[in-house]
């Protein structure tokens, strides 16, 4: 039984009166490869918020790697290993593809690896993380100049340049197309080998199902499955909430 | 213990003027979330406004600013949309359309010295020199009727907010503008409309202005600091709360400058708002 | 390299300037010019919180006064040990003070920078424009506090009788200018180090998109912290002397609004992205200013520079700095080799489309 990285206990958030998330219970083993899923509006997002530190949850709480989280600045989560990427794509504008990778090898990964990178192999790993994704020719490009489907990219090379334990991959294949989305999925696998554990939340079933070993619904701020995927999409509640649309 | 009453009472008359001071802040950075710091400029404009008709025409400095109203209408109107062309649209950062705003108000000051000078400027109205009695209390009416026709002027525009279609469409539009779109509403006009608003009531807060106290042209830095603290300690868009902030400040403004002097008075209103944002960004009646 | 070229440069230019200042026998250009000087420092100092991270600062006459009220009280001090030392302390204390003005630049920094700290601890937490407003709100409260503030004069104000002439150098105001041409140089040195630096990557990402940044990692809140600490412990510095240099300091003047005007005027027309910005913009307001007190008054140039304010900020936001920026893309080219164009770009720390 692998060892658990992620708990979430009883996490809660509400908006003024609107409860976006009641009570979420969600344990992530090291190693997983989770799939979130849900209606638009269901709370992943303020999951995820809430997780990595971006909005403070009400109640419950967040333990990430034997460490309570609660309290936790976003930065100070980023540098114990949760690492996230946005659902709408946020690159720094003013900064260019390079050093748009650049900003988590200067801020995280050395509470990760223990030291500074010198500027040869900070350029090298910008190199090789654009390689990853295939943005290698538009390294110094700015993220204007970017297509939408290449800011997405962006978004979730320079997540994982913060050589996360855990990566929380937030609609990352929105728009791609079909070869695209598989190399997404391919790419998250192989991550995954190396040792991250991977958390996706996405509309594409295909991709989820290729992807997850284990599959999580939430419906209105509420979890209402939680195992493996064909059990899960075969789940009555879970067609009525969200496939069967 | 007269002192301390009296104290109070001027506080609370402060309180309802100041009211009227603010409500363009509640609207411009409450709602619209434009900080306008150029607010205070506006008002003295105001008060000079109201001055040159009294002096020349001797006509009531209220009435005068009633009359103006259409005017800073126009003017706030005007000032909305380059500010919307010119930063709203672009996405610019917050910090061009602070310079935008910090920048009219430095002209309007320096151009209002260029052409009134530095010296004091005061109105002549029948009620200016009178006081009521009762008791020890005293009602200066100078400082009374601007007090309640403040509140008068804030009730109605909160019926307006809450009443009318465009008043509960520039609520809705600081709180979801695509909601807004859907509803065949212009969210550009809908903004338009609230900041010529706010600048309208500026006109009449500068006329409340130079009836309570003689006007010139740096007076106007004096109420940043009370306009912000007082909208903050209102909860930004609440327009009840902005009435019992001000009133609140007033109070404290009096006693202090009652009791240790006058020259304390403009820090309590900015050290108000400096403890207000440090431990209760969220005002009293909190969002 | 780059950094020995801009010291060796700017060396070169002041000891021009002031041989120049020396010929001439006239000691006007002294003065006008430690007033440029001084907004040197206060721009690029501004522009460190304001066009780096994107907060912006209405209180620089604040974090100025501050400096130089730092140095009325330990010259009143000074002047007076034994009204305020015991005897034990006193003979100590007559070795020490009055102290001179470098030394009161460090100790006026100190203070400021340590003000800028406290407010920014009060505010980072919330969004810039409540830090705006702040700021504000701190240039009014510490007026107030001096206003009441007998020992440092109060609203009458205070007398610096300053020394007529330095050894070595001549008049004291070449002595000032002298070391408000090293205090230039310092502030523009650390501002081109911020921006080489990791330190000017996270302001860039705070100014950016600071919940992108937090989640790559930044600690935002602590970095602006940092800045807010650096750019008020330089308007300190750039206020401690100024008593020296007016001989006589009244609130009013020392928290006047030409700072603050000034300070944001200068960064945002010479352009907020790089340390040229803030220098062009000083050199050039700061000559106008000079030109229009001298032949206009001085209330129609704070005319002319509330006007350019407004008017760059809505016509050319990214201001002098941005406009030739977008000269100099024009020529650069997309494989990397190194034009005339692209060397001045990299010279002067301005980034691909930095904005």
């Amino acid at each position: 039984m692998a060892a658990s990285l992620l708990q979430v206990e009883n996490v809660g958030k509400r908006f003024g009166g609107f409860v976006a998330l009641d009570g979420i219970n969600l344990e992530v083993a090291q190693g997983e490869r989770v799939g979130l899923i849900g209606p638009n509006g269901s709370g992943k997002s303020t999951l995820v918020n809430c997780m990595c530190g971006t909005l403070q949850n009400e109640t419950g709480t967040v333990q990430f790697d034997g460490h309570a989280m609660n309290g936790l600045a976003a930065h100070q989560r980023t540098h114990r290993g949760m690492a996230r990427s946005f659902q709408l794509p946020r690159p720094f504008p003013t900064l260019s593809v390079a050093e748009n990778l650049r900003i988590p090898l200067l801020f995280t990964a050395h509470t990760r690896s223990g030291r500074h990178l010198t500027q040869a192999e900070s350029e090298d790993r910008c190199q090789e993380l654009a390689g990853l994704v295939g943005l290698a020719p538009k390294l110094h490009r700015l993220p204007r100049d970017l297509t939408q489907v290449e800011m997405r990219k962006l978004e979730l090379a320079r997540a994982i340049a913060a050589d996360p334990k855990l990566l929380i991959a937030d609609e990352s294949m929105a728009g791609l197309s079909q070869s695209e989305v598989g190399d997404i999925v391919e790419l998250l696998i192989k991550l995954n080998e190396r040792g991250i554990t991977i958390i996706m939340i996405e509309h594409i079933m295909r991709a989820v199902m290729a992807f997850s070993q284990r599959l999580v619904v939430l419906v209105s701020g509420k979890k209402i499955a939680d195992g493996k995927p064909d059990d899960v999409v075969n789940n009555p509640e879970v067609i009525g909430a969200y496939l069967g649309q | 213990m007269e002192l301390l009453i009296n104290a109070i009472i001027a506080g609370l008359l402060l309180g309802g003027f100041y009211a009227a001071v603010t409500v363009g802040i509640s609207i411009s950075f409450g709602i619209l979330d434009i900080v306008n710091i150029a607010h205070p400029a506006f008002i003295i404009l105001g008060s000079y406004i109201a001055y040159i008709v009294n002096q020349t025409l001797g006509v009531d400095p209220i009435l005068t600013a009633v009359i103006a109203l259409p005017a800073f209408y126009a003017l706030g109107a005007m000032i909305y949309q380059v500010y919307y062309a010119s930063f709203e649209k672009r996405g610019q950062d917050a910090l061009r359309g602070l310079a935008f705003f910090f920048g009219l108000l430095f002209v309007t000051e320096v151009m209002l010295i260029l052409v009134f000078g530095v010296d004091y400027r005061y109105v002549q109205a029948g009620y200016i020199d009178k006081t009521l009695r009762f008791g020890f209390v005293d009602l200066p009416l100078r400082m009374l009727v601007p007090c309640v026709l403040s509140l008068g002027m804030l009730a109605m525009l909160q019926l307006y907010l809450s009443r009318t279609f465009t008043g509960r469409a520039i609520m809705a539009v600081s709180q979801d503008q695509g909601a807004l779109q859907l509803m065949a509403a212009d969210p550009i006009k809908i903004k338009r409309i609230a900041f010529a608003m706010s600048i309208a009531t500026a006109s009449i807060a500068g006329s409340f202005l130079i009836v309570i106290q003689p006007v010139e042209p740096s007076v106007g830095r004096e109420y940043i600091g009370r306009v912000f603290a007082i909208c903050v300690l209102g909860g930004l868009q609440s327009l009840p709360g902005t009435v019992i902030a001000a009133m609140l400040l007033g109070i404290v403004e009096s006693i202090t400058a009652t009791f240790y002097g006058p020259s304390w008075a403009p820090a309590v209103a900015f050290g108000f708002l400096l403890l207000t944002l440090a431990f209760r960004p969220a005002g009293l009646l909190g969002r | 390299m780059r950094s020995f070229f801009f010291y060796l440069g700017s060396l070169l230019v002041g000891a021009a300037f002031f041989a120049f200042a020396r010929w001439l026998g006239n000691d006007y250009l002294f003065f006008a010019g430690y007033t440029v000087l001084q907004f040197i420092v206060l721009a690029t100092a501004w522009n460190i919180l304001g066009g780096y991270c994107g907060y912006v600062n209405f209180g620089s006459a604040a974090f100025f006064a501050v400096g130089s009220y730092s140095s009325v009280a330990l010259h009143k001090l000074g002047m007076n040990v034994d009204r305020y030392f015991p005897e034990s302390l006193a003979g100590i204390a007559k070795l020490i003070l009055p102290l001179n003005v470098p030394t009161l630049i460090i100790i006026g920094g100190i203070v400021s920078g340590l003000i800028g700290l406290g407010t920014g601890y009060l505010t980072l937490r919330l969004r810039g424009a409540f830090f705006a407003i702040a700021t504000l709100a701190l240039a009014v409260v510490l007026q107030t506090l001096i206003v009441n503030w007998d020992f440092v004069g109060g609203s009458r104000g205070a007398y610096i009788i300053r020394p007529a002439e330095v050894p070595f150098i001549g008049h004291y105001i070449q002595y000032l200018f002298l070391i408000m041409l090293v205090l230039s140089v310092v502030a523009i040195a650390v501002a081109r180090i911020i921006e080489q630096s990791r330190l000017g990557y996270g302001f860039a990402t705070i100014r950016d998109d600071e919940l992108a940044a937090e989640a790559c990692g930044v600690p935002t809140l602590k970095l602006k912290l940092v800045a807010t600490t650096i750019s008020g412990a330089l308007m300190g510095m750039a206020g401690a002397p100024f008593p020296y240099y007016i001989g006589y300091l009244e609130p009013s003047s020392a928290f006047g609004l030409a700072y603050a005007v000034n300070s944001i005027a200068m960064p945002m027309i010479g352009g907020t992205t790089s340390w040229v910005g803030p220098l062009v913009g000083a050199l050039l307001l700061g000559i106008i200013q000079q030109v229009a007190t001298v032949t206009i008054s001085s209330a129609v140039n704070l005319l002319i520079v509330g006007l350019l304010l407004v008017g760059f900020v809505i016509v050319a936001p990214k201001g002098i700095v941005g406009l030739v920026q977008d000269y100099m893309r024009g020529g650069a080219r997309t494989d990397g080799t190194k034009t005339w164009r692209s060397r001045f770009a990299i010279f002067a720390n301005m980034r691909p489309g930095a904005r």
